[in-house]
């Protein structure tokens, strides 16, 4: 029978607790879903939840752990790295004893190692960082400030940068520069096989109930 | 070659559709509402949800679907004002490629 999501904390020594969203009822197969980043993170909270919702009618268990400096957490957004993002969600596997990982677009890029991943829609660090450099020219652009992605990441890479409502640190902004998608064994799932276009690209967030049911159904059929 | 020729029918055709396509995924429109989009329809200024982050995964976007790359100068709001505006540029990016 479906149950009502949990919401809740899981440590992440040595730093304060985070928060979660889970649909935990202690089954054989524990899905850790590492979220997307940034403004996509946003666009994509409802759908991600929905899908938990799914695949806990199809009896599989989710966790949707907060990546710290975003959502709930107390941490400071401009503290992170994808360095700290991959540390806390190997805390979070650990904690919910997750057996497989689903990660969420550029969630992709700080995923846990060691277990079985399947990526949905994955993004590399570097194509996310070319989208947030280009939405904070447009919009200096519009306040008659002339600028450019070059620039922005020239004094992002040694200062750090606030884009497009986003602090980053300069470890982040380097990183980001750096992160390829690495290749891995299972297959990644296309957006092509949701049959829609990603909800990431909305201009506001947005749903769609059957590509919900679609993901979770190819996730059910891949960890079966 | 650089061309001073028209952009080929066929071609032109290509942008539109993908730009409809675009829009259509970026803004939730329907299929009627985007059909219903001319070379005078207004995009940037004229549709509150299209703010800036909105107009850089639309243009990341009509990046990966046409393969070309769309340079920081060439951003401003005479290219985006418009959907004829935001062809016409695609078209003369495309000939240039």
């Amino acid at each position: 029978m479906p149950m009502a999501a949990l919401a809740g904390n899981w440590p992440n020594p040595p730093h304060a607790d985070e928060y979660a969203v889970s649909f935990d009822s202690g089954r054989a197969v524990r899905l850790l879903i590492v979220p997307a980043l940034f403004d996509e993170a946003n666009k994509l909270r409802h759908f991600t939840v929905e899908v938990m919702r799914a695949l806990d009618r199809a009896g599989i268990d989710a966790m949707l752990p907060d990546l710290p400096g975003t959502n709930e957490s107390c941490e400071e957004l401009a503290g992170q790295s994808l360095p700290s993002w991959h540390a806390a969600m190997e805390a979070a596997a650990r904690h919910f004893r997750a057996t497989h990982l689903l990660t969420m677009r550029g969630g992709a890029i700080c995923a846990p190692t060691g277990l079985p991943c399947l990526r949905y829609a994955p993004v590399s660090g570097v194509k996310l960082l070319r989208t947030l450099l280009r939405a904070q020219v447009v919009s200096d652009r519009e306040a008659g400030r002339d600028t450019s992605r070059e620039q922005l990441l020239e004094n992002g890479r040694e200062d750090g940068l606030a884009l497009a409502g986003y602090s980053l640190s300069p470890e982040m902004v380097r990183q980001l520069e750096d992160a390829e998608l690495a290749a891995q064994d299972l297959p990644d799932i296309a957006q092509s096989e949701l049959g829609g276009p990603g909800l990431w690209l909305r201009a506001e967030p947005d749903h769609d109930a059957a590509q919900t049911v679609a993901l979770a159904r190819i996730v059910a059929e891949r960890l079966a | 070659m650089a061309s001073n020729l028209p952009v080929p029918v066929a071609e032109s055709g290509d942008i539109d559709l993908v730009l409809r396509q675009v829009l259509q995924d970026v803004l939730g429109l329907s299929s009627e509402r985007v059909a219903e989009l001319d070379a005078e329809s207004g995009l940037f200024g004229h549709l509150p949800e299209l703010d800036s982050m909105a107009v850089a995964g639309l243009l990341t976007e009509i990046e990966d679907r046409l393969d070309i790359l769309i340079e920081d100068d060439e951003v401003d709001g005479e290219m985006l004002e418009t959907f004829g505006g935001l062809i016409t540029f695609l078209s003369d990016k495309r000939s240039d490629a």
